[in-house]
């Protein structure tokens, strides 16, 4: 069972950057594993906290935030303030039982489809050896 | 006032005589009577008359012409006089060629037409029409095939980014088709030009389509019954058609033709079946050829290129089925092909698994074929085609061999693109086969070639592919006839360097691949020049002619309940070869809010847009999904496409199951359809949320900045005064003219001294043109419409405030650091050779020997570019040097000789006058040593197979071109740089000269090493689409903004972190209970980032489009399936 677990990974997308980065990677047919859902954003920077911990209460199992650079972001600071706020989501969800493993925030340049690629494969491998994120609240 | 006699009146409007008269005596037309029959009237009476009776204004417009230059002329603008007089000694010999009534004449800008007819509908045809639609001008396509988009649509991907070509030409396509402003006439051809620059009176002959375009639905039932099969042209007759035949699935206009010369109606009086059939009565077999008359200001020549024709040469063994041209080979990889997309050879349609790509079939050949140039974009073509194979084959093993001269990747991220190439494997063998035999049984082919060794080799594959060139257009003589321009040797327009889209008739401007053989991105950089040109010309009747865009008033839904319209697109086999839409459709109608679902073959296609629009009308929709490719290239055009339906822009979402799904899930079907499912459901749910929204607008600062005082700015910034826009230039050193300043010619011979003199003096006269000279740009902010900057002019700041910028701060020659340079003044580089040598005749018969050196530090490691220059440069001064002195010795030392285009001619000219190139590799470069009062050369002939000493005067060095340290401008503009230091366009193809942040342009080298001519043509494409942005008063501001919610209590939190300081708090005397502060956004500042969304603790503050509701309804949706 565990060897077929596909996860649902929900990741936040910059318009400027990762999302160009991603639809590159497409461009390019770069593979990488079916399980990331993304959500087109304009900035990481606009990506509230309460969307992470509701994705996380709603069941999905890995989330990632991916944005421009740090000193490439559209609007100068987003992804800084972004990155900011991430390492308060880390330890608010670790206090919450949610590992904080299963969060990331990565960037990624409108060019770097490869990069891309690279960090969706190795994220989704990261969130398949986590397991499931439901049972392990339900286990406890 | 207007002069005229009843019969001519009469005629124009196809009335009978007597009903002129009539109009007269009864006031309807009020015009009075003069001596000889004649009447005059008002000009604002006339065209009063002619919209009260719906005459069009075509016709309007050339009564007007027809009747106006009997009256006094008005005073006359000296240019336009000047060519008046030129035009009409030309048009006195030409009279008697034409119908006995009298020559228009221009006098001053009144006769001006504010409309241009753009012959030839590829993709250069189209750019230029868009431009000029869009900035006011009313255009005409004159198309000779029944649908517009050239070559390029027949392309399966463009270089140097494997982008799919139909992908990226299909949006551009649909909006000449909806544009109001381009009328599209299809099979159609010039017949005569009268008139001269100003307003060319055109007659145009339409042959008929036989299907009413009016009730034509595209349904393929006529081509479904036609009984004939004739050879597709679309696919170079590699299958087959039908007499009734659309050009290509994605044609536009989308309808159905009849090929008269197939149609056995036509032959044997009989069948008609398609008409029978036609469910909507759209066949009609009693149209005839039509002649219509158009009056334009100015006209843009894109007629394209003929592909070389190999059949008559039997060494290119283009009679073996296993042997294709590379057009063919671009369809047999195309999706919308012959084989949709599989890769099989011709012979027996197995998949191949050796394939070769011979390269200069019909260029580079001036013994068999007289095309003594160079094709500009084969070598690049090939190795696209053979990187992109692989994904067209079923199985793992592909052999990729190229057979080239020299390869040429001259262009921006080609050297790169050929590095890749190498890396996987593709063979490149410096030979080109000389004999091509059938292979074993009849397929395949066995190719005999002579290494470089002098070896004969003899090898076989299951296919070979011929690269072959460029041709002038088959009718380029007979437009040459009809306008009256020039050609050069190969029938390519003559153009000069320093008007590089000029035709040798004022008015008529030449483009694409009729101007020189060259790839898509230099022919659109050309589109928007021409534009700039005709825009120059006509520039005072701008917005004369053109119609302004109306939506119809919006449905108000915001009582509604979601109604929501899926339509999932396959793209050909783009996703549909991987998702399985089907399943997708199926399931998307079972989700909540759906009331319909529909599957499309291209969603993007004109044909689909009209499906929508019906589909929203039929069912009342309120919302729309479309699953398809990325909302970055197409949410703009599904926009339009709800605007024109009666809905809000914004209640249109995508589902991106293309580049983020079925591109790089290719090895799981199942789960990428299931992935698409999820990304579907997601953008229900937020289309859902979705609610109309606003675009403000906002007032735009009309004026320009030009950075960079070169040649390239000084033009631009001149052009850009020409039509009509105020520009500030600032140029970091005192004085203006930068690389230009050291060049004594142009490639084709003009004089650049004159030239630079000319444009500075005009350029100080200009009163629209404030020049700073010694002045850097320190900062800049905001954004297009409004940016501000901190010019630092010789130690004083000053604050500028400007809505657009051109950035053309060119480059330098790079400093070599090898071959003894610096050590011995002998050595030196290209341009101080020609400084310290060529420009003193005395040097130049002393001289004995010269040798140059060429990739001095480029395409090596540390400079893996290729500078595109050098080569030509150093070809022409050996032939400059030669016709000085012919007993001088000159050699060139060289890796590949990339005289790209009609730039090959120099080089067979310098082999004619005894120019020696050698060929030396990187591993194996020359040695130089200093010897008395001589340079020995050493290096290594790769045919003579042994080292050879050279002794030289001089040793000139191509070093390449770098670019300015300009890292500050990208960085607080924020537009995209790449790896080597060059600014990046906005898309390497269709928007060269836009940079990656709206409302800022690049011109020349700073974009990529150029000729001066190519520089010339980015700065006034740069120059006209600035001109396009700030001839507006104001521009539409998105509609992506912050707004304050009820919820706000003032905190204060979001003031601080809004990097754009948009926010500010509004205090009021506290009111009962009530809030007394809370958030103002200023909208001209607010860019919609959302940083403040994300601090808000209380949901007070939040962005349109990215609300919290909006954004935790993907979440939900993502995550769990049934809770929609």
């Amino acid at each position: 069972m565990t060897s077929r677990f596909e996860p649902v990974i929900i990741g936040f997308l910059c318009n400027w950057c990762s999302y160009t980065g991603a639809d590159l990677a497409g461009v390019a047919r770069l593979q990488y594993p079916p399980n990331l859902r993304p959500i087109r954003v304009m900035c990481t920077g606009m990506v509230h906290p309460n969307l992470i911990m509701e994705a996380f209460t709603a069941g999905a199992d890995g989330v990632t935030i991916m944005g421009c650079h740090p000193g490439a972001c559209h609007y100068f600071e987003g992804n800084t303030k972004a990155a900011l706020r991430a390492e308060v989501i880390s330890m608010v969800l670790g206090d919450i039982g949610v590992d904080p493993a299963r969060f990331e925030l990565q960037w990624i340049s409108s060019a770097e489809a490869p990069v891309f690629a690279r960090l969706v494969t190795e994220f989704t491998r990261k969130i398949k050896k986590l397991g499931p994120h439901k049972r392990k609240i339900l286990d406890r | 006032m207007l002069m005229f006699k009843v019969g001519t009146i009469a005629k124009h409007l196809n009335v009978h005589r007597n009903t002129v008269t009539n109009w007269i005596k009864k006031g309807k037309l009020q015009a009075r009577s003069a001596p000889a029959k004649r009447y005059t009237i008002s000009k604002t009476k006339f065209i009063t008359f002619c919209e009260k009776e719906n005459i069009s204004k075509a016709v309007m417009e050339f009564v007007i012409l027809e009747t106006q230059h009997q009256a006094k002329n008005s005073p006359q603008d000296p240019e336009i006089d000047r060519n008046k007089n030129i035009q009409n000694d030309r048009e006195a010999k030409k009279t008697s060629e034409f119908d006995s009534e009298a020559l228009t004449q221009i006098s001053g800008t009144d006769n001006l037409i504010g409309s241009v007819m753009v012959v030839g509908g590829g993709v250069a045809g189209i750019q230029a029409a868009l431009e000029l639609a869009d900035s006011g001008y009313y255009v005409y396509i004159v198309e000779k095939t029944a649908g517009i988009g050239g070559t390029m649509a027949q392309l399966d991907k463009t270089f140097p980014t494997n982008d799919c070509a139909s992908c990226i030409i299909l949006p551009k396509l649909v909006e000449c088709d909806r544009h109001l402003n381009i009328e599209l006439i299809t099979l159609a051809q010039v017949e005569k030009v009268k008139g001269s620059a100003g307003h060319f009176n055109i007659q145009i002959k339409k042959k008929p389509r036989y299907i009413d375009t009016d009730k034509c639905i595209a349904c393929g039932i006529c081509a479904e019954k036609c009984p004939i099969n004739v050879k597709e042209e679309f696919n170079f007759g590699i299958n087959k058609r039908k007499a009734v035949y659309i050009k290509y699935d994605q044609s536009v206009p989308l309808k159905y033709a009849i090929d008269p010369s197939a149609c056995i109606y036509f032959t044997l009086r009989k069948c008609r079946a398609c008409e029978k059939f036609c469910p909507t009565g759209a066949v009609n077999f009693t149209q005839t050829e039509e002649t219509v008359t158009i009056i334009v200001g100015a006209v843009i020549l894109a007629p394209g290129f003929k592909p070389f024709d190999p059949s008559g040469h039997d060494f290119f063994g283009y009679h073996n089925k296993d042997v294709v041209t590379s057009l063919e080979y671009e369809r047999l990889l195309s999706i919308g092909g012959p084989n949709k997309g599989a890769l099989l050879r011709p012979s027996d349609n197995t998949e191949p698994r050796k394939i070769a790509w011979v390269q200069c079939v019909g260029s580079r050949n001036h013994n068999n074929c007289g095309n003594s140039y160079c094709s500009n974009i084969c070598c690049m073509s090939a190795v696209k085609q053979s990187m992109t194979s692989i994904e067209h084959i079923k199985g793992q093993k592909l052999e990729r061999t190229i057979f080239f001269m020299d390869l040429r990747s001259h262009g921006k991220e080609s050297e790169k693109f050929f590095e890749k190439a190498k890396e996987e494997k593709i063979r490149f063998v410096r030979a080109l086969p000389h004999t091509m035999e059938p292979g074993k049984g009849g397929t395949g082919i066995q190719m005999r070639y002579m290494t470089e060794r002098g070896e004969v080799m003899v090898e076989s594959f299951d296919m070979a592919v011929l690269s072959i060139g460029f041709e002038a257009p088959e009718d380029a003589l007979t437009l040459a006839r009809l306008f009256d321009i020039e050609l050069d040797q190969h029938h390519f327009a003559r153009t000069s360097c320093i008007d590089p889209i000029e035709s040798s008739r004022e008015g008529v401007y030449v483009i694409g691949a009729f101007q020189s053989p060259k790839a898509i991105s230099r022919s659109v950089v050309q589109a928007s020049a021409s534009a700039a040109s005709a825009a120059r010309l006509l520039a005072d009747k701008r917005g004369s002619l053109a119609k302004t865009k109306i939506f119809p008033d919006e449905r108000d839904i915001l009582d509604e309940k979601p109604l929501v319209g899926v339509f999932v697109c396959s793209c050909g086999v783009n996703i549909a070869g991987i998702v399985d839409v089907d399943q997708v459709v199926a399931y998307a109608a079972r989700l909540p809010y759906v009331a319909y679902v529909e599957n499309n073959l291209f969603s993007c296609s004109a044909d689909a847009q009209e499906s929508i629009i019906d589909k929203i009308h039929e069912f009342n929709l309120n919302r729309i999904v479309i699953a398809a490719c990325t909302p970055r290239t197409h949410e703009h055009m599904f926009q339009e496409t709800l605007k024109t339906a009666q809905l809000n822009g914004f209640m249109v979402e995508m589902a991106n199951i293309r580049n983020q799904n079925s591109w790089v899930h290719q090895q799981d079907s199942k789960s990428a359809t299931q992935k698409a499912k999820d990304q579907v459901r997601m953008a229900i749910a937020k289309v859902a949320c979705n609610y109309p929204l606003k675009q403000d607008r906002i007032k735009v600062v009309q004026k320009a900045l030009v950075v960079g005082g070169g040649l390239v700015g000084m033009d631009s910034a001149l052009t850009l005064a020409r039509l009509g826009v105020e520009t500030i230039l600032i140029e970091k050193s005192d004085i203006l003219g930068g690389n230009a300043l050291n060049l004594e010619t142009c490639f084709k011979g003009e004089k650049v001294g004159p030239m630079l003199k000319d444009l500075i003096t005009r350029l100080n006269q200009n009163k629209k043109i404030i020049v700073y000279k010694k002045a850097t740009l320190e900062s800049a902010s905001g954004s297009m419409g409004n940016f501000k900057g901190i010019v630092n002019i010789n130690g004083k700041i000053k604050q500028i405030y400007f809505g657009a910028a051109i950035v053309a701060t060119g480059g330098k020659e790079a400093v070599p650091e090898e071959y003894l340079y610096g050590d011995e003044p002998r050595v030196m580089t290209q341009m101080e050779f020609d400084k310290k040598v060529l420009y003193h005749p005395g040097k130049v018969n002393k001289t004995q020997s010269v040798v140059f050196i060429q990739c001095v530090g480029s395409r090596e490691p540390k400079r893996p570019y290729c500078s595109r220059i050098c080569c030509i440069h150093s070809v022409k001064t050996a032939i400059e040097l030669k016709q000085m002195n012919p007993d001088i010795k000159v050699y060139i030392l060289y890796r590949e000789i990339r005289t790209y285009g009609e730039w090959e001619e120099y080089y067979k000219e310098a082999r004619d006058l005894g120019v020696m190139f050698i060929r030396y590799e990187t591993i194996r470069k020359p040695k130089v040593k200093k010897a008395s009062n001589l340079l020995i050369i050493e290096v290594f002939d790769p045919i003579a197979r042994r080292p050879v000493r050279i002794a030289a005067d001089y040793l000139a060095l191509a070093t390449g071109v770098v670019a300015h340290d300009n890292k500050h401008l990208a960085d607080f503009f924020k537009f995209s740089i790449n790896s080597d230091g060059f600014f990046n366009g906005a898309h390497p193809k269709l928007k060269p000269v836009d940079l990656s942040v709206a409302g800022l342009f690049l011109a020349g080298i700073c974009n990529y090493p150029k000729p001066l001519d190519e520089s010339i043509e980015q700065a006034r494409a740069a120059a006209f689409r600035v001109s396009a942005l700030l001839l507006q008063e104001e521009i539409k501001s998105e509609a992506i903004k912050a707004f304050v919610t009820d919820r706000c209590d003032g905190c204060a939190l979001c003031v601080d972190v809004c990097p754009f300081h948009a926010i500010s708090i509004i205090k009021a005397e506290k009111q009962n209970r009530q809030p007394n502060a809370w958030a103002f956004i200023d909208p001209a500042l607010c860019q919609g980032c959302g940083l403040c969304a994300a601090t808000c603790p209380n949901e007070g503050i939040m962005v349109h489009g990215f609300t919290l509701e909006q954004l935790s309804a993907q979440v939900q949706a993502a995550v769990n399936g049934a809770a929609l």
